[in-house]
């Protein structure tokens, strides 16, 4: 395997990490969602943690894309 | 921008390159596209602020407009640290403008103009990574002047056990350290990750249309499609990036401020 295939490869392995972050994302939204719905009087006080969540969870799928990057176009 | 038919480029839009076409090596002092796009930046800003300040007692649908990015912003800094948030108000609004102006202005499709080339700011890392070096200093100053040593205790919760003391500061530490990278390193992929779907998606566009097939046409009118919806939920994106940087840092100058 010459090296520009294995890139490739190893870049595409790293894009799965974008997607794990997305079923994060929305998980964080959905736990979100069904807390609101049952008590939406303090749903509007929860949205600065809410958006902390997103933040956190969504990071860890911009590093995969980040790592993907530095393969592909860095190494 | 393609260089050639069928070959698509997508980190060519980030490349920095002196207006006018001077050489970037020359001389440290070259006017380049990203600064250029941080004055268009700037005097938009300077227009919006400046229609909405005549400080009428009625207000108007500007004045409106910029007084509710302002309550937005003070709100969130006086919910996120407290009765002493007023005092950092300024810094928050600043960089909480400066990266919603300039992603919207990213987002703009002014290429439709020959030879203009919208730039997006935000998507260097030299420009995030310095609005959270700040965020970061105005934390340790105001963490150090305020409590002296005893902003170590922030590393320390209360009622940790003395054998995990030494692992729980290591860990606590490391992701103090941490958080300037997180804070621009967000900021600039999301950016960065948006613009290069766009322009791929651009690009099946113009190929399938080139290539005068049935299946090209067909690739075509789905890519255009999906990238309607694509740049709606990146202005979205754009929206939530800069209210994401602007409430971490109000949070971690809140840890500086009153130390949990």
């Amino acid at each position: 395997m010459d090296l520009m295939a294995a890139k490739v490869i190893g870049a595409g392995l790293a894009a799965i990490g974008v997607g794990v972050a997305s079923a994060g994302v929305g998980y964080v939204f959905g736990s979100f969602l069904q807390g609101a719905l049952r008590n939406p009087g303090a749903a509007d006080g929860q949205q600065g943690r809410l958006f902390i969540g997103f933040a956190a969870a969504e990071l860890l799928g911009l590093i995969a894309f980040a790592v993907a990057m530095i393969i592909l176009y860095a190494v | 921008m393609a260089a050639e038919a069928g070959k698509i480029d997508p980190m060519h839009q980030f490349q920095i390159d002196a207006v006018g076409g001077g050489a970037l090596d020359g001389t440290p002092f070259v006017f380049t596209n990203s600064a250029l796009w941080m004055l268009v930046v700037l005097s938009a800003i300077f227009l919006f602020m400046w229609g909405g300040m005549k400080r009428e007692l009625v207000p108007g649908r500007w004045q409106a407009a910029v007084e509710s990015f302002v309550e937005f912003v003070s709100g969130m800094t006086l919910s996120s640290i407290g009765s002493e948030g007023r005092k950092y108000t300024p810094w928050i609004f600043t960089i909480f403008i400066f990266i919603i102006f300039s992603n919207f202005m990213g987002m703009m499709p002014l290429a439709i103009i020959p030879g203009l080339h919208p730039f997006t700011v935000t998507s260097q890392f030299t420009i995030t990574g310095l609005m959270a070096i700040m965020s970061f200093s105005i934390v340790l100053i105001v963490g150090f002047w305020k409590h002296g040593f005893h902003f170590f205790t922030l590393f320390l919760p209360h009622g940790t056990p003395a054998p995990l003391m030494p692992l729980i500061f290591l860990v606590e530490l490391i992701s103090f350290l941490v958080r300037p990278f997180s804070l621009a390193l967000r900021l600039f992929v999301a950016m960065i990750a948006g613009h290069i779907l766009l322009e791929v998606f651009g690009n099946f566009i113009v190929n399938g249309l080139n290539s005068g097939s049935a299946l090209g046409y067909g690739v075509s009118l789905i890519s255009f499609v999906f990238i309607v919806g694509v740049n709606a939920l990146e202005l979205l994106v754009c929206a939530i990036q800069a209210y994401v940087f602007a409430l971490l840092a109000s949070l971690y100058i809140n840890d500086a401020v009153n130390l949990h």
